[in-house]
């Protein structure tokens, strides 16, 4: 995973065409205060949750240990295979709030076809969460009808689908005991779990996709300027079609894969993930009018998000709803200093 | 009721393929509406009832409430997602002030839904955030502050006063329904009689031509969030005095889902530009009554969600036939 992915990609309606070298083709050479923005603004994230880790190791014992570290990246592996697909989405200027109920329909799914082993219980989610997203992608690239209230209508049908699929979320399916889909959840390597290095290499491809392809440097150019990138003859509804797939894929996995950690397909979660995964793209540095943005930031935008959640519960004093309190104050705190940083770096 | 010009001009140049009747895109939602009542009048024992009736209107009007204040701001081509947070914290104040008198706690409810919008109407206009971003902020931490404020906890409401303002009546009809009617008529008048409403318009069709023209851009765009975050601390007052105990941790759950469903499907589009009030109204009744029709039949809630999403999918397919023509 390359710490400096992201790419210097034009700030909020900045007219530079997005590519890597966007800061060198306007011919001048970027000013030592522009560069200082952009790698606030690129790695800020990514220093904040290292100062929070640091000062926090200091303060809570408990917090520098093996055990929590592990903890705590389990817990958040599920939202960063959830949050990586919604970056690509708000790369392209989508946005996709069906991701949480995929989710849940996705471990649901996995739960009941575990039954019939570990391809079925891969497999059926994979298909049905693809197929919403896919369905996503094509109403929102082929006839032209807004993200928001496209994924709106599946993340309530998904739900729908949930209850249906569950006798209105009174059945629980569960996973086999001694199932090698169950391994797929628990089982580890060096004590970090598999979900762990699942979504450390999704995000390592991920990134590969978005940085070294064409298919990736299309995603940057379609949520830079959709029209524009339809007349230099890129393909842009095949483009949006994918990443609202891709999107619809990643929750079902994540899905699944929690269903493995959990042993059962739980109805109840998943409500609300749809923002916690934006949230944790905007803190990571991705603009929501598309055009810009990175995987890496992503992770570190999840990372601080579980930390923070981490934290609170180690101040046993603090009641948990602070938590989200915390994060609201975050995310505001970020987005309001990313719109400041895009501004200098556009009048510099 | 649309102040788009261009809507009614275009059907003489494309008659050869006429997909979607023009009177249905203008006024599918009340066509749907009347078609479920009719539909419930013949097949469903004991719906039009004054009973059931009373029953549906005051389940919807808490929705209606925020939903107004909901067309309002995507008429500026914005969205607001905090409406579910101001409510929990209105409903979270209420208990801590009602101990000085039923007007000063309501004042101060009300004030906490102005502040929610003020916050959001500041991060929108003046830093210039996507307003899903700027109310996303409070959508997480709002619901936060509530539950730190209450203590996390559920409080029965005591004051008789309160609970009359959420099962009283005027002349039989509930006074919450009578609160959501008055308030529609009320925005409807401020969108089609005043600058301030014509202002909203102007700006969520062109932004910067509205900037241009001199208009107060920021002053409105504040103002509209204001007004959202005050009609639904307003909901979560009247929500709370119903079920007579303030809940902040569930009052308002997926009530932004709620109330841009009611504003699409009232014909609203979510590009800004056209406010539709009654159109909302309707489009809140419709996903009311859709719902009891399917509970009536003993169908259950997943079907209710799937046909609601299948609703809204088909209202905006029908909205966007009108746009692109």
């Amino acid at each position: 995973m390359k710490l400096s992915s992201s790419l210097a990609a034009s700030p909020a309606g900045g007219s530079a065409p997005p590519s890597p070298k966007a800061a060198d083709a306007h011919g001048a050479r970027p000013s030592g205060r522009e560069r200082i923005a952009e790698l606030v603004q690129r790695q800020g994230v990514l220093a904040v949750l290292l100062l929070v880790i640091v000062i926090a190791s200091f303060v809570y014992p408990t917090f520098a240990t093996l055990d929590n570290a592990r903890g705590v990246t389990v817990q958040a592996s599920f939202l960063a295979i959830v949050a990586l697909g919604m970056t690509l989405v708000i790369i392209t200027g989508g946005i996709d709030l069906s991701v949480g109920s995929v989710f849940a329909l996705g471990g649901v799914l996995a739960a009941w076809a575990s039954q019939w082993g570990v391809l079925p219980a891969l497999l059926v989610p994979l298909v049905v969460c693809g197929g919403i997203g896919l369905i996503n992608g094509l109403l929102i690239a082929r006839a032209g009808m807004a993200p928001f209230i496209v994924t709106l209508a599946s993340l309530l049908g998904a739900r729908g689908l949930l209850l249906a699929l569950t006798d209105e979320g009174a059945t629980t399916y569960l996973v086999p005991k001694g199932s090698f889909f169950a391994e797929l959840g628990q089982g580890s390597v060096w004590g970090f779990g598999y979900p762990i290095l699942i979504a450390l290499a999704l995000f390592g491809a991920g990134g590969l996709v978005l940085q070294r392809t064409s298919f990736g440097q299309t995603l940057f150019a379609v949520g830079g300027s959709s029209d524009a990138a339809t007349l230099m003859g890129l393909p842009v509804a095949r483009a949006k079609i994918m990443v609202y797939l891709l999107s619809g894929l990643l929750a079902g996995l994540a899905g699944a894969v929690n269903a493995a950690r959990l042993s059962s397909g739980v109805t109840i979660i998943g409500a609300g993930m749809e923002l916690d995964a934006i949230a944790a793209v905007v803190i990571g540095g991705t603009l929501l009018v598309g055009g810009a943005g990175s995987v890496s930031g992503t992770l570190w935008g999840v990372l601080l998000l579980a930390v923070i959640q981490n934290l609170i519960n180690q101040i046993g004093s603090l009641n948990s709803s602070y938590q989200s309190v915390v994060s609201g104050g975050f995310l505001i705190l970020v987005v309001v200093a990313q719109r400041y940083l895009a501004r200098s770096r556009r009048t510099a | 009721m649309t102040t788009q010009a261009t809507a009614p001009a275009a059907p003489a140049r494309r008659s050869s393929r006429p997909s979607v009747p023009a009177w249905f895109q203008e006024y599918g939602v009340y066509a749907a509406v009347a078609a479920l009542l009719l539909f419930n009048a013949v097949f469903t024992d004991h719906f039009l009832t004054t009973d059931n009736l009373r029953t549906q209107l005051i389940q919807v009007a808490p929705i209606v409430i925020v939903a107004l204040g909901m067309a309002l701001v995507i008429g500026t081509e914005g969205v607001d997602l905090s409406v579910g947070s101001a409510m929990a914290l209105a409903a979270a104040l209420l208990p801590l002030y009602l101990g000085y008198g039923l007007v000063p706690a309501l004042l101060i409810a009300l004030l906490a839904g102005a502040v929610v919008g003020a916050v959001n109407g500041a991060l929108v206009s003046v830093v210039g955030l996507q307003p899903i971003v700027a109310t996303l902020a409070l959508f997480v931490g709002g619901r936060g502050i509530a539950l730190v404020m209450a203590d996390g906890q559920l409080k029965q409401i005591v004051n008789p006063d309160l609970l009359a303002l959420g099962t009283g009546s005027v002349l039989g009809v509930p006074l919450v329904v009578v609160i959501a009617a008055a308030l529609a008529l009320a925005v409807a008048f401020l969108v089609h009689r005043t600058t301030f409403g014509r202002q909203i318009v102007a700006i969520g069709g062109n932004r910067s031509a509205a900037a241009l023209a001199g208009l107060p851009v920021k002053r409105v765009l504040t103002g509209v969030y204001i007004l959202c975050g005050v009609l639904a601390a307003l909901a979560g007052i009247l929500a709370t005095a119903r079920l007579t105990a303030s809940d902040p941790s569930s009052l308002g759950n997926l009530m932004e889902l709620s109330a841009i469903t009611a504003v699409v499907v009232g014909g609203t589009p979510l590009s800004g530009g056209s406010v539709r009030v009654l159109g909302t109204v309707a489009g809140a009744l419709l996903m009311q009554l859709l719902r009891a029709t399917l509970v009536k039949h003993d169908l259950p809630d997943s079907t209710a969600q799937m046909a609601q999403a299948a609703i809204i999918i088909a209202a905006v397919y029908v909205a966007r036939e009108r746009r692109s023509r």
